[in-house]
């Protein structure tokens, strides 16, 4: 009895015994001098009336219950099963719970294995697992919470989506120009084409090329925009991408005038007759650009519609599509401790020395991993496996708080949809029973599969 | 278990020399990567609540304005005026409420529980295999099959949305998983310890009262706080069974949730509120919490 986070877990086989581990005990042994059984039926009474009522007597009630309407007064048949496996809100339901049931379990058991493994190998062992282990005590209410908090789409609130613009911003330099386009009319040398801007004629070297760019609002000029430069030039083919605004006005278009600005980080490419970019080059901070090594020849300059795509704002965690991943996330958030603790516990029993044997015969790490540790572990594996499928079937809270109720029926899981039906608005409790009853069958193979794993145990 | 650690060794290749140095080396960077590796984890697992925390102890137009990581450039935001607020709402009641259903709902699970599994460990009765059987198998029945049910029992007992509603629902839903934690426990205890007691004349009242119940400390110590926790944390039930005057705090936050960016303030401090008690649990009696999740995994 000495499991801890801290320090080595006895396994898991041992953790419900006390003095002895329980299920070993022969019976012979423990049935002399009993009491009539007058005497048990009063110790068994409360228990066995709490769970008649309350447990058994419900499932019966529920099989009868389903078979009937809304009302509760016409008999339908299987006519409520029927509505589970065709109303097309229920089939994204059951679509939702099959993704749950095949994505959260393998998740949270490898996440589980491999903190398990890692944590073998760090000194602060002790406060990682308190760390991980910690949502296990905290409500699925408040983790809901929580995950509102961290999935909130404007990266400037939401942690998410603020990783991964950071992220995104890091890796990416080009600048956006949201909403700026080139000067129109037939004097000006370049224009639109779907959403991106090319030179009418085609660019020669020696000449440089201007692109007259209008639209660009102020919050997106970048500060370190140098005035532009008109003759941009070189060896090979060059030019000027610039604003083409003077402020206080007075300026020409389609033409450099000195108030004017470069617009710095424009990717630019040059195009072959037939299409393809030759080359790429990035505009400087007075918006000049130059190709280097281009062979001579005729080509057409092109600003990508990449330069006027608005910035990089993450992802919608919440929207439509991406719900039920994030929800899974959240998921595994929770219940990675879990796994972590038991996969710990069962690598704690694990015999040393054939780990031991085995890398001193020059097996690597992940041959120990692989084929040692794995299979060792393959019970308690099977354990965490098995508890987060029946999990995953009964997710409710988490799915009920993280997706906001424009996004529900696109977030919806069984369990969910049992008590929106019933009690939610919908007042059907002949399909919430079907509801229940199909959540029942769902975890029913698990029911046989404990009880056959007891028995076994037990005799 | 022990014939696969023999066997297994065979499949890897053998009689590889002792290890370089340059061996030990990768060693020695590759527990640097695993030290980074799970220094981001152990982030990944601890910013979210420290995001809830944080906002919780700002305002609401702070909040709106600028994510919780500007804390650490601007710590004097901080402020207890969500909490402060949080007394005078709804909140304060169902905060009770949540007390008022977890702590009778745990003393009687424990209490029932308790004398179930003592008679399924040490009395003999016809029928006592199958009947634990039955147990083992309601351990992961769904609480869906019970609501509409109960629901038309309690409206017909005129006890829909009570406290003793809610707490009766709980205690039923806990039995399985106490009286087979309990159960497996009291077998362990040492037959000679009930054979005295009742070689004495002790009645079965008084070997379970001071025989087996103190013994069985431990396991009653495991069930108490996951049981505890269970019933804190709950919010399907509540849903269905608690009225609004009776409501818990999970309830309670939930009907907050429909205008979630106007009510941050109240839902970042009261779910902060709802998980401190649990936390401070966790840490204090992590030990029993985890025994009693590992013998209540391993079925």
């Amino acid at each position: 009895m000495t499991e801890r986070l801290d320090g080595r877990q006895d396994p898991p086989a041992q953790a419900a015994g006390g003095p002895s581990p329980g299920p070993a005990a022969s019976p012979s042994e423990r049935r002399r001098l009993g009491p009539s059984p007058a005497v048990a039926i009063a110790f068994l009474l409360p228990a066995a009336l709490l769970l008649g009522v309350w447990v058994v007597y419900p499932i019966v009630y529920s099989i009868f219950r389903s078979l009937f309407d809304a009302a509760g007064t016409g008999f339908v048949g299987l006519g409520n099963y029927a509505t589970i496996f065709s109303d097309s809100g229920m089939l994204t339901t059951i679509r939702n719970n099959l993704i749950w049931v095949v994505v959260a379990p393998i998740m949270v058991t490898t996440l589980g294995l491999i903190f398990a493994v890692l944590t073998e190998r760090i000194r602060w062992s002790t406060a990682f697992k308190l760390i991980v282990f910690m949502p296990m005590a905290v409500s699925l209410m408040a983790a809901g919470v929580i995950f509102r908090l961290v999935y909130e789409e404007n990266p400037d609130r939401g942690v998410a989506n603020a990783i991964l613009t950071t992220v995104h911003d890091t890796f990416s330099t080009s600048q956006g120009y949201p909403e700026a386009r080139p000067r129109g009319g037939d004097e000006s040398p370049v224009a639109d084409q779907n959403g991106a801007v090319v030179t009418k004629q085609p660019a020669q070297a020696g000449r440089p090329v201007l692109i007259p760019i209008v639209g660009v609002r102020p919050e997106f000029m970048p500060d370190n925009a140098q005035p532009a430069r008109a003759d941009a030039a070189g060896d090979g083919l060059a030019g000027t991408v610039w604003f083409d605004f003077t402020p206080g006005g007075g300026g020409q278009n389609n033409v450099v005038d000195a108030a004017e600005r470069g617009l710095p980080g424009m990717t630019v490419e040059a195009l072959q007759a037939d299409g393809q970019v030759a080359a790429t080059a990035t505009t400087a901070e007075d918006g000049s650009f130059q190709f280097e090594g281009l062979p001579q020849g005729s080509y057409t300059v092109r600003l990508p519609q990449s330069n006027f795509e608005t910035s990089y704002g993450g992802l919608s965690w919440l929207g439509p599509t991406l719900i039920t991943p994030a929800i899974i996330g959240a998921f595994v958030w929770v219940w990675a401790g879990f796994a972590m603790v038991l996969i710990a516990a069962g690598l704690a029993a694990i015999p040393r020395d054939a780990l031991e044997a085995a890398r001193i015969d020059g097996a690597t790490e992940w041959q120990v991993f692989r084929r040692i540790t794995v299979p060792l572990l393959s019970p308690v594996l099977l354990v965490v496996f098995v508890t987060m499928i029946i999990n995953t079937l009964k997710v409710f809270d988490l799915v009920f708080i993280i997706a906001p109720a424009s996004v529900q029926p696109q977030a919806n899981v069984v369990a969910l949809e049992m008590w929106r039906v019933a009690f939610g608005g919908g007042n059907n409790q002949g399909l919430g029973s079907a509801l229940a009853i199909f959540l029942l069958l769902l975890v029913l193979p698990f029911m046989i599969m404990n009880i056959r794993r007891f028995r076994r145990g037990d005799s | 278990m022990s014939t696969a650690t023999a066997t297994a060794p065979t499949g890897l290749e053998a009689g590889a020399p002792r290890r370089s140095l340059a061996s030990k080396l990768v060693d020695r960077l590759g527990s640097g990567a695993v030290q980074v590796v799970m220094v981001v984890l152990g982030l990944f697992w601890l910013v979210p609540t420290l995001g809830l925390l944080v906002v919780s102890m700002r305002t609401t137009q702070v909040n709106n304005a600028e994510g919780w990581w500007t804390i650490f450039t601007k710590p004097a935001e901080l402020t207890i005026q969500n909490y402060a607020n949080l007394l005078g709402s709804g909140f304060t009641a169902s905060f009770w409420n949540t007390v008022l259903i977890t702590v009778p709902t745990t003393v009687l699970v424990i209490g029932i529980a308790a004398m179930a599994a003592y008679a399924f460990a040490w009395m003999d009765f016809r029928g006592r295999d199958t009947a634990f059987l039955v147990v083992v198998g309601l351990l992961i029945v769904p609480i869906q099959i019970a609501l509409i049910p109960v629901a038309s029992l309690y409206g017909a007992a005129g006890i829909f949305g009570s406290l003793p509603g809610v707490i009766l629902f709980h205690v039923a839903f806990g039995l399985p998983f106490a009286i087979f934690l309990l159960r497996n426990f009291f077998v362990g205890i040492p037959a000679s310890l009930l054979e005295a007691a009742r070689m004495d004349g002790a009645s079965e009242w008084k070997i379970f009262a001071s025989v087996v119940f103190p013994l069985g400390k431990p396991a009653i110590a495991s069930l108490g706080i996951f049981q505890f926790l269970w019933v804190w944390n709950d919010m399907l039930i509540a849903l269905v069974f608690a009225d609004t005057g009776n409501q818990p705090m999970t309830k309670y936050l939930q009907s907050q949730m429909r205008q979630f960016g106007s009510n941050v303030d109240i839902l970042s401090s009261g779910a902060f509120m709802s998980l401190i008690i649990p936390l401070v649990l966790f840490f204090a009696f992590q030990r029993y919490f985890v025994q009693g999740m590992m013998a209540g995994s391993v079925k």
